[in-house]
């Protein structure tokens, strides 16, 4: 069997799991059903903040097909759910680290904070029972803003978190900050709000526990991107059962954007629950749960500077950003607006100081974790909002500006703990430029002018920090999980290959995307090839998918395990051809001898391996199945320029985004088309935030009040331009694929390229500022404010 | 949802039997109860299925109007060839609503019972002068709608069919709630033998005639006169996705881009 053009690193190969996606046959954790199965239920509470007096479950016990009621009260000897990140403050201390009980302890602190489960036949008769629960609340004042919370007088949240406070951290150099404003030819200065998002997965979150009495054992289905981590929390930290007991499946997942990186207090209360019932639960939210429960994203306050020379070389950045938790510290909550934010700050630019400090506060709102780019959108709207307010400040053209400031020298060590260790940041921005007609575009603006709209391009040149790493690093700055990942190659007698990965798969398409490097490295027709991920029962272990992390890290382990089953299959070879190891070359499939024609195919081999009749067993193991961990040695930084295009309908407000050009950098790409399609996804999304998306709470009650789609916006199909996307390559220098991560950048650059465009074609009319997302009615009123 | 009696009524007597007899609600399209009931909003103990009644079908011009039966779907309206000859902007307007799945089962009667503050059809009925038929009476639409959600159909009364008088010229224009694409505001201007017509949906808490629009548009029916009324913002909606003001202005706005579109 040789090397087909299909199996070629660098092919768009159609996505092998598309056909049981495309034909209704995928798996999801809804679709799993079990004999005897109940079904669970959540009551939540209907306040943003108030005492629960007391429960009352008698009535709704006695209500039909009720199985069993628990509550907080009945969780003894279940721990509160962990934050993976300890950030320690300026102040030395470590933050402030209140309880996230699993079901309400004495207090609820968010509409949706989950107050009871309910278990009963069927989930119409579960959640007619939740409505029979009693619950007498003293309701207690609410803070929904991250500013307000941290204001003298704001309802206190909890007794562990004096003025509401998680901590004040900051990084940079503060001195070398202030003394280069204090020489700067020029300081732009900005307020920024990130606003705050709700994920929205297709497939809401979903969990199916179960309890075998058998051997005391526990098997949760779970719509997770990180099952292993998920075992390894719950039952460390929280149910405080040995591993071998609990399995954790994430059968194929609808979308996860971060919102199913996090061990959520619901599947924890059902596997406990499922003993107790000695029968499966299935719980499958509905889509208004989602938009209360679901961990939400960004929900920033900043202010923030930047210094300039005469030249428009960027001396200096300053920056204070709130960053709202939530009611409680979600999974990874703490590292979001700190390690993966302030770190970004230097973008593509050699700013020499930067400084940015971060409070941290809680509020009555659902807890605030990563989504899509978590923390680096936030930071590149930052410094590109600034950069661009620069450049209208100063005179000096958009992409001029950028110019002026590139990081050219690799490795770069920025002034906010990274180290840059490859890029071309002028490759993409000259062909972006080329891609979005720049040249062309003064011609357009005064075409649309003269049918009274106003056009606009805006740029982001962002930088994105992927593959989280190394362990040891991150664990110096409070991380409690390590950041490598686990991948193994097990050869069956016949040639075929089975890969267990410890990424997750639930959109991105790591079936075709690792089988073709598998059908690559070993010259093997991709359909031989067959990927395992999302199951603690059959892979070893895993970090699972976040960060752009899966390709790079992931994708590194199946290298690494990879290069040992070449490495067996030469001490297979050369005992069958009678050669020294020496002389054994790998290549198109077949082990030869160097020089000769004399070779062994991969699948005799392998056969030899599993009947080794003939096989040097004094020396070496039958079998061919090889494992690696991988912790890489720095992050990886894929980088890349969008420009966006927009015409405004001034009499309305309306934003059209006519044109928007990506040319981005991910290194070395195995699948383009998949590539494309994470590209177009993440621009979106980016659009989503910038025009359409946001997540408002009442002020004084806390509602939410877009609990749906009825009022929260999403991108719909008409909503995009036709993307025009391309990529230049640096490869990676220290991953064997070169290879950078693709997931998050379409949502890291798009907001700020958005809203550029969206301020450069309002700066006709006087505009000065806008925040997002810029939907008609806040721009019509911007317009009418400036020409008031 | 909670448990309810589903009824499937074969005529318009059984049908209003039915409804008389259980104290439960009409089913139409159900594109706006089904989901209420969803999320347990609406907690209707009995439905009535309205769509197997054949008195309720049917589109057909009668004189100098265009009846179409109370069951008629949006997308029947939309597709309709003698809806298209004679008012060309009603089937626009039943092509804009909701998406594909809504029109294939939302229905003219459905719409117009519901009387939801930011639908389409009511613009439509109000803006064309149009008369509501049900099983006990004739309605004209300047008495049908009462406010939000709210008609002049008695319990258990049933519409039966519409009939829209053929303007001289008519055009609605809607701007989208960016969330729903409900109308944020939505204008149905007409020049009907009974003088121009201007009906507003989504902008306040029902559907409404903008007597200063219809005033300005009777002196002079163009774009230019519309765009100069100055609409009164006091008592429109305010929300998340527009102030009263914003919505005063689309009204303007709307009516001027209907006014050109009408031909």
């Amino acid at each position: 069997m040789g090397a087909t053009e299909q199996g070629v690193i660098g092919q768009s190969v159609r996505r092998k799991e598309d056909v049981r996606f495309l034909t209704g046959a995928g798996q999801y954790t809804d679709d799993v059903t079990f004999a005897h199965q109940t079904c669970g239920y959540f009551l939540r509470s209907p306040h943003a903040h108030a005492r629960i007096r007391s429960i009352d479950t008698a009535k709704a016990k006695a209500a039909p097909g009720v199985v069993a009621i628990f509550t907080g009260a009945d969780l003894t000897g279940v721990n509160g759910l962990p934050c993976g990140w300890l950030i320690t403050g300026t102040d030395g201390k470590p933050m402030n680290e209140p309880p996230h009980p699993v079901l309400a302890q004495g207090k609820v602190r968010y509409v949706g904070d989950q107050v009871a489960l309910v278990i009963a036949e069927t989930a119409h008769q579960a959640r007619d029972a939740a409505e029979l629960i009693d619950v007498d609340y003293e309701v207690l004042p609410a803070v929904v803003n991250c500013v307000d919370a941290l204001k003298s007088g704001a309802p206190q949240i909890h007794d562990q978190a004096p003025g509401n406070k998680c901590y004040t951290w900051a990084l940079g150099d503060k001195a070398a900050v202030d003394a280069a404003f204090a020489k700067a030819a020029h300081v732009t200065k900005l307020d920024i709000v990130n606003n705050r998002l709700i994920p929205n997965a297709i497939e809401p979150r979903a969990a199916v526990a179960s309890y075998n009495r058998a051997d005391d054992s526990y098997t949760l289905y779970v719509a997770s991107q990180n099952p292993h981590v998920e075992r390894l929390l719950m039952t460390a930290f929280v149910l405080g059962l040995p591993e071998t007991k609990v399995r954790v499946i994430a059968p194929d997942v609808g979308g996860g954007f971060g919102s199913k990186i996090y061990l959520y207090g619901e599947e924890t209360a059902m596997v406990w629950a499922s003993k107790k019932v000695n029968r499966p639960i299935k719980w499958a939210a509905d889509r208004s749960e989602a938009f209360l429960s679901d961990a939400h994203g960004r929900d920033h306050v900043t202010h923030a500077e930047l210094a300039l020379d005469k030249d428009g070389k960027f001396l200096a950045m300053r920056v204070h950003t709130t960053a709202n938790m939530g009611a409680y510290l979600s999974t990874f909550a703490s590292c979001i607006p700190t390690i993966l934010y302030a770190t970004l700050l230097a973008g593509q630019y050699t700013t020499p100081a930067i400084f940015c400090e971060v409070t941290a506060s809680f509020t009555n709102t659902a807890p605030v974790d990563a989504y899509r780019g978590a923390g680096r959108p936030e930071a590149t709207f930052v410094v590109e909002r600034l950069a661009h307010q620069a450049a209208v400040d100063t005179g000096i053209a958009q992409d001029e500006i950028r110019r002026r400031n590139f990081i050219r020298k690799f490795p770069y060590a920025t002034p906010v703990a990274l180290t840059y260790d490859t890029g071309n940041y002028d490759a993409t921005l000259d062909e972006a430029n080329k891609m979005a007609d720049v040249a062309g575009f003064p011609a357009r603006k005064a075409e649309a002018a003269k049918r009274g709209k106003l056009r606009g391009i805006g740029y982001a040149t962002y930088i994105e920090a992927c593959g989280l790493a190394p362990s040891n690093v991150a664990g110096a700055l409070g991380a409690r999980a390590g950041l490598f990942e686990c991948g193994q190659v097990r050869v069956n007698p016949t040639g075929g290959v089975t890969i267990f990965t410890g990424s997750h798969s639930h959109g991105q398409g790591h079936e075709t995307t690792f089988a073709q490097i598998v059908a690559s490295k070993l010259g093997i027709d991709i359909a031989n090839v067959e990927v395992v991920h999302g199951d603690t029962g059959r892979v070893a272990f895993g970090m699972g998918t976040y960060g752009s992390r899966s390709l790079a890290v992931g994708g590194t382990a199946i290298v690494k395990a990879l290069d040992k089953i070449v490495a067996k299959g030469k001490k297979i070879a050369a005992h069958l051809l009678e050669a020294a190891e020496s002389d054994i070359e790998f290549k198109d499939g077949k082990f030869t001898v160097a020089g000769t024609d004399r070779s062994k195919a991969f699948a005799e081999v392998s056969l030899a391996a599993y009947v080794p009749h003939n096989y040097p067993l004094d020396k070496l193991e039958p079998g061919l199945d090889e494992t690696a961990f991988y912790d890489p040695t720095n992050f990886t930084y894929p980088a890349g320029t969008h420009i966006c295009e927009v015409e405004i309908d001034p009499e309305t407000g309306v934003v059209k985004v006519v044109n928007f050009s990506a040319c981005d950098d991910f290194g070395n790409i195995i699948n383009p088309m998949i590539v494309a399609g994470q590209v177009h996804g993440g621009l979106t999304q980016g659009i989503g935030q910038a025009l359409l998306e946001s997540c408002v709470y009442d002020a004084d009650s806390g509602q939410l009040l877009t609990g749906s789609y009825m009022d929260y916006a999403m991108p719909r199909a008409d909503d995009v331009p036709s993307f025009n996307v391309s990529t230049k390559v640096t490869p990676c220098t220290h991953n064997p694929l070169g290879a950078k991560g693709c997931g998050e950048a379409g949502a890291i650059g798009a907001p700020a390229a958005m809203m550029n465009a969206v301020h450069d074609a309002l700066l006709a009319v006087g505009v000065k500022g806008i925040d997002m997302p810029a939907s008609p009615h806040r721009v019509w009123q911007a317009i009418q404010s400036a020409r008031a | 949802m909670y448990a309810f009696e589903l009824h499937k009524a074969e005529s318009l007597a059984k049908a209003a039997a039915l409804l008389a007899q259980t104290g439960g609600k009409a089913l139409a399209g159900g594109q706006s109860l089904v989901a209420a009931m969803k999320l347990r909003l609406a907690v209707p103990g009995a439905l009535v299925d309205l769509s197997a009644v054949p008195e309720l079908k049917g589109i057909r011009k009668e004189g100098d109007a265009v009846v179409i039966g109370a069951m008629t779907r949006h997308a029947e309206v939309a597709a309709s060839d003698v809806v298209k000859a004679a008012i060309p902007a009603l089937s626009a307007l039943a092509e804009g609503i909701g998406d594909r799945q809504v029109r294939n089962m939302g229905t003219l009667g459905g719409s117009l019972a519901n009387n939801d503050p930011a639908a389409d059809y009511p613009a439509a009925a109000l803006g064309l002068g149009a008369t509501i038929n049900t099983n006990k009476r004739k309605i004209g639409a300047d008495e049908f709608f009462k406010g939000m959600y709210e008609t002049a159909l008695a319990d258990g009364e049933i519409i039966t069919s519409v009939s829209f008088p053929v303007p001289k010229k008519a055009a609605y224009a809607k701007f989208p709630q960016p969330a729903s694409r409900f109308a944020l505001v939505g204008v149905f201007v007409a020049q009907t033998a009974a003088g121009v017509r201007v009906a507003v949906t989504g902008a306040a808490s029902a559907v409404h005639r903008s007597q200063a629009m219809e005033q300005a548009l009777a002196k002079s029916f163009t774009a230019d006169a519309a765009k100069a009324v100055k609409i009164e913002a006091k008592g429109l909606n305010s929300d998340l996705h527009g102030s009263a003001a914003y919505r005063a202005h689309l009204v303007s706005v709307l009516a001027a881009r209907a006014v050109a579109a009408s031909g």
